[in-house]
């Protein structure tokens, strides 16, 4: 693979994937700037203060008694917990996954995490910890779904690297065990138009998360959103993302100041929705950084099954990045279930 | 259990305590009508919610004579700064007692509690804060200086926006320096006899401002009344046409608030998902009753098969339901009479051969409801397209150049609003400019707002609401009261 450095029309990579083919048959011909740049300017503009309306509408549906019971439940189910520090060690991996695996010690009836999320060389540590509850494992064993591993890949947060280290990157990920690979689009060559090479990148990562037996590690494809800026930009990268082949579009990687935020949710579900109405084919969100309270989070819960649909609300379509909202939704859970509010202190930190 | 099927979060009733029988709201206190006492009911359950009082042509005169009096003794020589203080406390007691009136709104009225506790009351009292700073600015109305006030106002208000509608027509009068004489809808008393208690709480000036309750004979009374200089009227154009002929030739000021049947345009470059929400807030916000809802859907042709199948799939995320559940979109027809009304016109379209669709919703077995229906295939000759439903219902027609789309959007004897949908700034400014309606909302629908004036063209009435140019409905320049 090389790089893509000039604006002019170029096909992409010799092998269609599956994502590849996804954009073939829509834009009628072979994939360059040029049929990309006509497609996706060719969607229908994003009116901010309309959709801004609409997220906030839906903020107001209140969720109560047997309904907030469930949706605490299910939000659990979807948490990616992540940590992605610079001081993240072993030991602090090792804490997470026990937290994954048991969220809230005096609860059994408490259900896990759908996912812990670390940078790719604590993979190893990750699904050590998980044991036989790692997900592939777990599967195998008819053991339920288990807990998967995600890692970041392709020079996260900034993507500023060569596309070769990029997919070393992701390849080295796969190969320790990872079961999603969250990559995060070229911000600078989409803002600079190069549409196709952020397609080609795309299309490339996804080739890389092919595994020896065939299998596929998911492909989350982060956008950015806090450095796209606009609506409508978000639109956009999110058809590009779903083209290339992407199995999830995810907001953000936490680390610049503007993240996941409900309308910008809301609109990357529409797209989903139209994708689904459009081909059948059903392409997940992560709303990640940010989400810190089960009010908030419920807020999405409403948001996802009024938009795409209730059956969205599963781990393989839906999750949310996050790491302090566990906490709350315990401590809400464990409310709902005792009648009064306990503490920080009754629920573990990882 | 789907995560759909919200569990049932309703608003208490507690903070709402009605008493059992009304009277009429004269001179600052609360007497008995001569009248025969009516019921008022929830139009969602049918359940009896109080008694209120009828007044008759006697108690008229005397709700007159304290408006006179109290307009000629205290109102009209208090200076606008002290008007404006009451205003002024009025809106923060009408925010104070926010929730109470509420939950009276959407049991009196049928409209779901999201609408009576983010929108209605809200902007009540904004329409109070807005015209309490202009009481003491008279002088900037336009008027030139000193403009002066009219005397009596007689007000006569519709039961789509109970509330709303008593401060569109209160607020302006008052800061100006009006008294009031208002009659609230037969179907809708509750919340102007609460607000009477809050004129109480504000100590208010007995006189100044009264509300009597009853029929059309009540309001019949009213603008018949020698005593009253002013009526102001919102409702449908039948009775605007009654009042203009009986106000004809007795120097009696008059504006009329009527009908429409508004375009909301949508061109094949605008913002979908967004257009949507706002062909869905233009037609079913508040059951559709609302006199400049965007009730003919005009879409651009070489999308309307998307369109419509985006309409759809929204309008099955709907809740059809309790007014007072915090979750409900949809709540009841405010009359049995409405809802009669409502389906001898889409019985009407279907028999002209127009498509109806609702999304399948349980209708509750008492109360008045019909579900949100939208007709395809509607032409411009249809009664649909052409008469107020005043319901939950949208006509879906087409078009292909600007050109069409302004001249469809005209082709009606009404006149007060109409929406575009385009990303297209110029194409919007250009339509705009074509269109003949007193407010055009571009890329959003239903949206007001106290500094905005609001009112209509052809039969849809005249004189305008809000803003510095609703202040003139209720001046006249110095040194002529014509």
């Amino acid at each position: 693979m090389t790089i893509d450095t000039g604006a002019g029309a170029r096909p992409a990579g010799a092998a269609p994937s599956a994502g590849a083919a996804r954009a073939l048959d829509l834009l009628d011909g072979p994939v360059t700037d040029t049929t990309l740049r006509r497609y996706l300017e060719g969607i229908p503009g994003v009116d901010a203060v309309g959709l801004e309306q609409r997220a906030a509408s839906l903020g107001t549906r209140s969720i109560k008694t047997t309904s907030k019971a469930m949706a605490l439940d299910r939000i659990i189910e979807l948490v990616d917990l992540t940590t992605l520090e610079g001081a993240d060690t072993p030991g602090k991996v090792r804490s997470l996954v026990a937290k994954a695996i048991t969220p809230d010690p005096s609860d059994p009836s408490c259900p896990r995490v759908a996912a812990v999320c670390v940078y790719g060389d604590l993979v190893p540590v990750a699904v050590e910890a998980l044991g036989s509850l790692h997900a592939p494992k777990a599967r195998a064993a008819g053991n339920g779904e288990g807990i998967a591993v995600a890692a970041v890949a392709t020079a996260f947060p900034s993507g500023r690297a060569s596309r070769e280290v990029k997919l070393a990157d992701v390849a080295d990920a796969v190969r320790n065990g990872a079961d999603e690979i969250d990559m995060v689009i070229d911000r600078g060559a989409f803002l600079a138009g190069r549409y196709g090479q952020v397609f080609e990148e795309i299309v490339a990562v996804k080739e890389a998360c092919r595994r020896p037996d065939g299998n596929d590690a998911h492909l989350k494809v982060i956008l950015e959103v806090g450095e796209l800026v606009t609506y409508d930009n978000v639109r956009r990268a999110s058809w590009l993302s779903v083209l290339a082949g992407a199995d999830f579009i995810k907001t953000s990687t936490g680390k610049v100041t503007s993240n996941a935020t409900l309308p910008v949710t809301l609109l990357m579900l529409e797209v989903v929705r139209d994708w689904h109405r459009m081909t059948g084919e059903k392409v997940g969100v992560k709303p990640a950084g940010g989400i810190r309270t089960s009010k908030d989070a419920i807020k999405y819960l409403v948001t996802v099954a009024e938009t795409a649909g209730e059956e969205w609300l599963q781990p393989h379509l839906f999750r949310f990045g996050a790491s302090s909202l566990l906490n709350d939704v315990l401590l809400q859970r464990q409310k709902l279930h005792s009648g009064h509010y306990s503490g920080a202190d009754y629920v573990t930190i990882d | 259990m789907s995560f759909l099927d919200y569990a049932p979060a309703p608003e208490s009733r507690s903070v709402v305590h009605l008493r059992p029988s009304y009277g009429l709201f004269i001179d600052g206190a609360f007497v008995d009508g001569h009248g025969t006492p009516f019921p008022t009911i929830s139009p969602a359950t049918e359940e009896h919610l109080a008694e209120v009082a009828t007044a008759d042509e006697h108690d008229v005169d005397l709700a007159v004579a304290a408006a006179r009096k109290a307009y000629d003794r205290v109102w009209s020589r208090m200076s606008g700064a002290d008007r404006g203080k009451y205003l002024f406390r009025i809106a923060r007691l009408v925010q104070e007692r926010a929730r109470e009136l509420a939950v009276a709104e959407s049991l009196n009225n049928g409209k779901p509690i999201k609408e009576s506790r983010d929108l209605d009351i809200p902007l009540v009292a904004a329409w109070f804060f807005y015209y309490a700073g202009w009481a003491d600015k008279l002088d900037y109305a336009g008027l030139g200086a000193n403009p002066k006030a009219l005397g009596v106002a007689g007000q006569i208000i519709p039961w789509n926006f109970p509330l709303l509608m008593l401060a569109w027509k209160i607020a302006p009068a008052l800061a100006a320096g009006n008294t009031v004489v208002l009659k609230p809808a037969e179907t809708t008393p509750l919340t102007a006899l609460l607000f009477a208690e809050i004129l109480q709480q504000a100590d208010l000036p007995p006189g100044v401002v009264n509300i009597v309750t009853g029929a059309g004979a009540t309001g019949q009374s009213l603008v018949r009344h020698p005593g009253v200089d002013k009526i102001a009227f919102t409702g449908s154009t039948a009775v605007g046409r009654e009042i203009a002929r009986a106000t004809a030739g007795t120097g009696k000021r008059l504006t009329l608030e009527l009908g429409g049947k508004a375009a909301n345009i949508v061109f094949d470059d605008a913002p979908f998902d967004q257009a949507i929400e706002g062909v869905v807030n233009g037609i079913f916000f508040n059951q559709g009753h609302v006199c400049c809802a965007g009730s003919r859907l005009l879409v651009q042709e070489n999308v309307h098969d998307d369109v419509v199948d985006r309409l759809k799939q929204r309008l099955s995320t709907l809740r059809l339901g309790d007014p007072l559940d915090k979750n409900t979109d949809i709540g009841a027809i405010n009359s049995a009479e409405q809802l009669e009304r409502i389906r001898e016109l889409t019985a009407v379209g279907e028999q002209e051969g127009a498509t109806p669709w609702s999304p399948a919703c349980e209708i509750p077995e008492n109360g008045f409801w019909f579900a949100p229906t939208i007709f395809t295939g509607v032409q411009s000759s249809s009664r649909i397209a052409r008469e107020e439903v005043f319901g939950p219902v949208l006509s879906i027609l087409t078009f292909r150049t600007p050109q069409e789309a302004i001249a469809k959007a005209n082709n009606t004897p009404y006149g007060l609003s109409a929406g575009i949908w385009s990303d297209k700034g110029s194409r919007i400014l250009a339509v705009a400019d074509g269109l003949k309606a007193g407010v055009v909302w571009s890329n959003t629908f239903n949206r007001f707002d106290p500094a905005s004036p609001f009112g209509g063209y052809k039969e849809s009435g005249y004189g305008r609401e809000g803003g510095k140019q609703g202040l003139s409905a209720y001046l006249a320049p110095s040194g002529g009261v014509s």
